[in-house]
């Protein structure tokens, strides 16, 4: 059986020549939801946007659901895109479309389903989000929180195997915040998710690992991690 | 990632560079306006104004061959005076058969045409030499100084900052897109979906960029005002011009103005 995602000594460079990523290895199996943690200017993001093409490979190797995705070809690439449901961190930016529907309908109308298909998804995805009654609003009007719930929504309805979410409860209220890891709990995907929530990370992810300056620097349980307080504070992050 | 390719400005140290920002502005300025008042077919006029653009691009450490190549993007916008190879009478050089019609280029008119197509190429050099050295903040004092009115400077200020900060929304938006075009590996979809779905969904995205643009300028409306912004932009006096720039500047005006009146004796 293949790895969900397992990425090996991995880097990269923005073309303004600064290294973002240096030798990232990580292997993340079927199922398994982990947290990933570091300050900003980490490589959390870059490494992100790597597991599902937006970056290209350039040294290393990062295989994602059995696609390499160094050399790999279009229709591989787009396979890897409808697999890995990726959720950045502004959620506007993720809603470029006129009504909440036709967010959540991209993905699979992209993927020439049919109608029927594309509207059963819709509902489904909305359903899992519990925002089933928005279908037609427009997205510009929605809070924050809803906005983050409809942004999920419009990669589920793609069916992905693994979920890849940026900063998922950053800038919700207690109770958006609350509601949004309910729902991350709810969801059977494998997931890797990257956050400075440290609460959240203990009460939904097993493991967590840690990246600061482009490398990989705790690797592990989230209990003992999150125990160790000159590992945390090494690397810019606090004790819940 | 951010947008920087959208900024011309490149460091370096050449004396163009050091040369102060409101007598460069100045310089160039005059040198578009001699350039453009200069009659057409004032080849000596040109091939001096030429050699001026060209010294101050060596000058500038550049790179004359970057700022040549930059200055091209003038030559389509010079095809709009196409028309003036037929529209202007004079002796017959050749004739092009269009449709029904038959257009008569003339000797005049194909002169004219070669001569605004140098003309705003040349311009364009000067324009690409100022704006690659000198840094935009700069640029806006220089058009402080010369009284363009400050609104207007005010406008060509913001909209030089978050012009960035849009293309920067873009690209994110654009990735969002890209990250969600996926396909199953079931055979007999044809992935992509119409050309008319598209369209509606660049065109979403068009007026979501536009909405939020929109919406960001009242924020930042609101982050002036709760600072005091009453619709007058106010800045420190500026510093006195120092003597050397003054020379150089005076010095450019001369020899423009010398330019200036050699085209007109030639057009005449």
């Amino acid at each position: 059986m293949h790895h969900s995602i397992h990425v090996d000594d991995l880097s990269f460079k923005y073309p303004d020549g600064y290294p973002a990523l240096k030798g990232v290895s990580i292997t993340i199996a079927p199922g398994e939801k982990v947290a990933l943690l570091g300050r900003n200017g980490a490589g959390k993001s870059t490494l992100i946007l790597h597991l599902n093409g937006i970056f290209p490979v350039q040294q290393g190797c990062a295989r994602v659901c059995g696609i390499d995705l160094k050399g790999c070809n279009k229709q591989e690439l787009a396979q890897v895109r409808a697999a890995v449901g990726l959720v950045f961190q502004q959620p506007d930016d993720q809603l470029f479309s006129p009504t909440v529907f036709d967010d959540v309908a991209f993905g699979p109308i992209y993927q020439g389903l049919p109608e029927q298909v594309v509207r059963e998804r819709v509902t489904q995805a909305l359903a899992d989000v519990h925002m089933g009654e928005f279908s037609s609003r427009i997205s510009h009007h929605l809070s924050v929180g809803q906005k983050k719930r409809i942004a999920i929504a419009t990669v589920l309805s793609m069916q992905p195997e693994v979920l890849v979410l940026d900063e998922p409860t950053a800038g919700l209220d207690p109770r958006g915040r609350r509601e949004l890891i309910n729902l991350l709990r709810e969801l059977p995907q494998t997931m890797l998710v990257s956050t400075h929530d440290l609460r959240m990370a203990q009460e939904l992810f097993p493991r967590s690992i840690i990246m600061d300056n482009g490398c990989v620097v705790a690797d592990g349980a989230t209990q003992a991690l999150l125990a160790d307080d000159v590992l945390l504070q090494a690397h810019g992050l606090e004790h819940p | 990632m951010h947008i920087h390719f959208l900024d011309p400005y490149e460091p370096g140290n050449s004396p163009i560079h050091a040369l102060d920002a409101r007598v460069k502005f100045v310089l160039t300025v005059t040198f578009i306006l001699t350039t453009s008042l200069a009659p057409a077919g004032a080849w000596p006029v040109y091939i001096l104004l030429f050699a001026i653009s060209i010294s101050v691009i060596v000058l500038s450490n550049l790179g004359v061959g970057t700022v040549l190549k930059r200055a091209a993007v003038a030559i389509p916008f010079a095809l709009a005076a196409l028309p003036v190879l037929f529209t202007v009478k004079g002796e017959s050089l050749f004739m092009a058969q269009l449709g029904f019609v038959t257009l008569t280029a003339s000797v005049e008119g194909t002169e004219r045409f070669f001569s605004i197509l140098l003309k705003s190429y040349i311009s364009l050099q000067m324009a690409i030499t100022l704006a690659s050295s000198t840094p935009f903040p700069q640029l806006l004092m220089a058009m402080r100084a010369v009284k363009i009115p400050r609104l207007l400077v005010a406008i060509f200020g913001l909209m030089w900052r978050y012009l960035f900060v849009l293309a920067d929304e873009a690209t994110r938006l654009l990735r969002a897109r890209a990250a969600r075009s996926g396909a199953v590996p079931q055979a007999g979809l044809k992935t992509g979906g119409s050309i008319v779905w598209r369209g509606k969904v660049a065109g979403g995205m068009a007026g979501n960029l536009f909405l939020r643009a929109l919406d960001r300028s009242d924020r930042i409306y609101a982050a002036m005002a709760a600072r005091g912004y009453d619709g007058e932009v106010r800045g420190f006096a500026l510093p006195r011009v120092p003597v050397m720039h003054q020379v150089v500047l005076i010095a450019g005006l001369i020899v423009l103005a010398a330019l200036f009146g050699l085209s007109r004796l030639l057009g005449a």
